[in-house]
């Protein structure tokens, strides 16, 4: 493996806005109000940014294509800037965008900023669009809960475990989630559930019911970043630091061949397994402090908790109902909220979530701070279980 | 007229097939919900009628019919006819869709016959007095006004006949005689739903009590045959109709078969063929068959089974199609899916899904016919055929020759049931679905309850519409995994 970026880039500033049914807000005062935070943590003017990353997944509902609402909408000094898109990776796209040119030394301070607009659709669930002219042809009118849905058949079939019992853990990831989200006052849903409602809810896509998924929500969040050098030099006593990167795309396998079971996301597994090497991390459950990962619904964040080297193959359902995951369990999963209550708004979550772990982090979380966490990580999937793209970085204190 | 009258003693049915969706709607529950706007239903509610599934149109059916026969050992078709009142395109020609969903060599002529009850019938006389080999194929599924007398009298299905001179024939034909003459006893102007239906009394008295016995006689002095010997006569008339028939016309009390109508319903264009196909499962080698169509006339034919009719079996055929039941509890439900409720079906149902005409153009072998790949250096099977080899421990670049996935059979690998997918029938369901062969697709699941499907069930593959852009009403077909009953 080449060098890796390992405490090559820190974190100088970050903004989240409160993420929700924003109706008082379009992407671009959205984009503001993340932008204005990040700039004020940063402490350094706008005009000191080098270049910018804009995520945004749908550009046709919201913004239109091209990083040029970003340029226009901060009214950046005429720099470079991209639009990123990668599914709902997307924000943590933008932040690999602006990490690895700083690690390039191509700038000094670039800005990866997350955004999304969902709610201008006018219904619930996310807007249906074109899957492309080919697949548009052969492949089913699948939803997003329904793809995920998926990985509930196969991943009992694997572990042998009864629908009944996988649901319990499921309810319990949920249930978990909204405690969480209860405490994090820019959370979209902020109202604790009991077990019974999770359980007992409507049916999405079978076994998912309404509290196995994440709410569709507007937000943005932003990141600017520098080398650990320059943040110094700006006055930043603690500093948070990449210690990892990776991004891991499926190549077809799992979409068609036999070799994939359907039970887990191949590509998880990649990029974990790459980017605790980049980090430096040997036993990940027993060196994360905490985890944010893309708990999109229920099923796919107990399925994470293998994938990511967390529980044992086969032991998640145990784990998430003996309370490992828990805010006060030994690996908290989602202390914000996650994309179940935090929200998703989709170009913004990957940057929502490392905004979690720098507030942890730098001990800025309040009443969800965690005690004296130092390295934790975050995993963003997008795309459905059988092909997809998943981003994974590691954020640390700085030695 | 006589005088070019042509032999076709040598020609006849090579193999027959049957298409009965498995929907079956219980007249009572049309009678149930209907008889307050007419109470005469409640008498007519008995039995049950076949309806399409809510994916299904004649195309799909006249494919599944197609595919019920047996060819093994035949020769591909040089001629393929589907004969249809109900064909989804009005121009676009039907019968090619069909021939590439079949995976025929596209050196094939093909053809739709229409615009009458007959069409079924006279594809077959057209068939019969060529040369060269034909699949007929016969499908409807006409629409009925609710609490209409063809609501409750007609079906849906579809039948196949492949025929022929060039192998062992399970039938010959004796003789062929037609008359032509436009009595409207209903109609369907172009563009419209539904027929408009006259008097049955008028159609009875002048239409089948004289056009048939004309046809029938004419037959039976060509052929040089005693009516008492005619051992199957299948017309497709009411059972009452049919029985004063044989009489007039001095058949065997017997003759006449079972007409479907208590568990299927008249099928339109498709119901003489149909018949024919279930009475060539019945029949004995050395049977004579009187086969009589209708419509604007009638076409009678006289067929002779041969020893060979023993030895051949369709795959379900017209018992084993009936023998596949699916209730239909809903009335609303039925007419919702027929099209005839407006339904909410939501935000989501707005999406608009245009088909890019040149991408299905390129892709067509794939789409409809269900072209996939198969690699010759690792023999794995897989959906799209693509340059590179999907599996991870191959990887061979051109090495895929291309194979029909249609009569692949696969296992339920993964599967939901979607309440927020647009669908006309929801829940939608679908999953990954392992090929026997190593390969996976992600597809949709036909004439599948909720609740009965399972990790691990076995599945075969089903020519269905994939989904109807109904701003430009343009209907799109692919191919869907239905959980194989017999295991």
């Amino acid at each position: 493996m080449a060098t890796g970026i390992k405490d090559k880039v820190a974190i100088l500033g970050m903004g989240c806005t409160t993420f929700g049914e924003r109706w008082d807000a379009g992407a671009e005062d959205l984009m503001q109000e993340a932008f204005a935070e990040a700039l004020d943590d940063a402490g350094i003017e706008r005009d000191q940014i080098d270049a910018g990353w804009l995520g945004v997944f749908y550009d046709e509902q919201s913004l239109g294509k091209s990083a040029i609402p970003l340029s226009m909408t901060l009214r950046l000094p005429n720099i470079p800037v991209t639009r990123v898109e990668n599914l709902c990776a997307t924000g943590s796209e933008a932040m690999r965008g602006a990490v690895y040119a700083v690690a390039a030394g191509a700038c000094d301070i670039a800005l990866a900023l997350g955004v999304e607009k969902l709610k201008d659709t006018g219904y619930a669930g996310l807007p249906e669009r074109t899957k492309g002219s080919f697949d548009d042809l052969w492949m089913p009118g699948y939803t997003a809960p329904g793809a995920f849905a998926q990985l509930a058949s196969a991943y009992a079939t694997r572990a042998g475990i009864t629908m009944t019992d996988l649901k319990q853990a499921m309810a319990h990831v949920s249930w978990k989630s909204h405690q969480n989200g209860a405490l994090n006052p820019k959370a979209h849903l902020r109202r604790p559930i009991t077990i019974e409602q999770a359980l007992n809810a409507p049916m999405v896509a079978k076994p998912l019911g309404l509290y196995d998924c994440c709410g569709v929500s507007d937000g943005a969040a932003c990141a600017i970043v520098t080398t650990p050098e320059i943040a110094r030099s700006l006055g930043k006593q603690d500093l948070v630091t990449v210690k990892a990167m990776q991004l891991a795309a499926s190549n077809g396998v799992e979409a068609g061949h036999a070799s994939w079971d359907g039970s887990y996301t191949m590509t998880t597994r990649k990029a974990a397994e790459r980017a605790y090497a980049e980090a430096g991390i040997d036993n990940p459950r027993k060196e994360l402090d905490l985890v944010e990962v893309h708990d999109c619904f229920s099923v796919t964040e107990l399925i994470l908790m293998e994938d990511l080297g967390l529980s044992a193959e086969g032991a998640a359902p145990k784990d998430i109902l003996d309370g490992v995951y828990d805010r006060d369990g030994d690996m908290p999963c989602q202390v914000d909220g996650g994309l179940k209550c935090f929200g998703h708004p989709i170009g913004a979550s990957g940057l929502r979530m490392a905004y979690e772990i720098y507030s942890q982090l730098l001990g800025r979380a309040d009443q969800r701070q965690l005690d004296t966490p130092s390295l934790g990580l975050t995993h963003n999937l997008g795309g459905i279980p059988n092909r997809n793209i998943a981003s994974i970085a590691v954020y640390g204190l700085a030695g | 007229m006589d005088g070019d009258r042509l032999d076709m003693s040598e020609r006849g049915i090579l193999a027959y097939g049957a298409y009965i969706p498995q929907r079956r709607l219980p007249r009572k529950v049309i009678a149930d919900a209907m008889a307050w706007a007419s109470p005469s239903l409640k008498a007519q509610g008995k039995g049950e009628r076949a309806v399409r599934a809510w994916d299904e149109d004649s195309l799909t059916m006249a494919v599944e019919a197609a595919r019920d026969c047996r060819l093994d050992g035949l020769d591909a078709p040089a001629n393929l006819v589907l004969a249809s009142t109900t064909l989804p395109f009005a121009d676009r020609d039907n019968a090619a869709v069909i021939a590439e969903a079949l995976h025929f060599d596209e050196h094939i002529s093909t053809l739709d016959v229409s615009a009458s009850q007959r069409a079924g019938t006279a594809a077959l006389a057209g068939a019969l007095q060529k040369d060269a080999s034909s699949l007929l194929l016969a499908a409807d599924c006409r629409d009925a006004k609710p609490a209409s007398g063809l609501e409750m009298q007609t079906g849906h299905a579809a039948a196949a006949l492949f025929i022929g001179n060039g192998g062992p024939l399970l039938a010959r034909c004796i003789g062929q005689r037609s008359i032509s003459r436009d009595l409207v006893d209903h109609y369907r102007a172009q563009g419209e739903r539904f027929d408009y239906v006259l008097d049955d009394r008028w159609l009875r008295d002048e239409g089948f009590f004289k056009i048939i016995p004309e046809t029938v006689r004419a037959l039976l002095t060509d052929t040089g045959t005693e009516a008492a010997a005619i051992d199957h006569a299948i017309f497709p008339c009411p059972k009452r109709v049919a029985a004063r028939l044989a009489k007039v016309l001095g058949l065997a009390e017997t003759a006449p078969g079972d007409d479907l109508a208590a568990n299927c319903g008249h099928t339109g264009a498709a119901h003489a063929l149909l018949l024919f196909a279930q009475t060539l499962q019945q029949a004995k080698p050395g049977a004579k068959i009187l086969l009589v169509g209708f419509g604007q006339g009638a076409d009678a034919f006289l067929f002779e089974t041969t020893p060979k009719l023993a030895d051949y079996t369709p795959r379900l055929g017209v018992a084993g199609h009936l023998a596949r039941r699916q209730e239909e509890t809903s009335y609303l439900r039925y007419l919702a899916q027929q099209g005839s409720v407006n339904v909410d079906w939501g935000h989501r149902a707005e999406f608009d899904n245009r088909t890019a005409m040149t991408a299905f153009y390129r892709n067509r072998d794939s789409i409809t016919g269900f072209a996939g790949g198969r690699c010759q250096e690792c023999c794995t099977v897989q959906f799209p055929q693509t340059k590179i080899c999907v599996n991870p421990d191959c990887q061979a670049n051109d090495s895929q020759v291309a194979i029909s996935l249609s009569g692949v059979r696969g296992e339920v690998k993964s599967f939901t049931e979607d309440w927020l997918a647009i669908s006309t029938n929801p829940p939608l369901q679908y999953g990954n679905v392992e090929l026997e062969g190593g390969g996976n697709i992600f597809m949709e699941f036909t004439d599948c309850e909720p609740g009965s499907l399972t990790v691990g069930a076995p599945v075969e593959m089903r020519f269905r519409i994939k989904d109807v852009d109904k701003r430009r009403r343009f209907t799109r077909y692919f191919w869907k995994a239905k959980t194989m009953q017999e295991s």
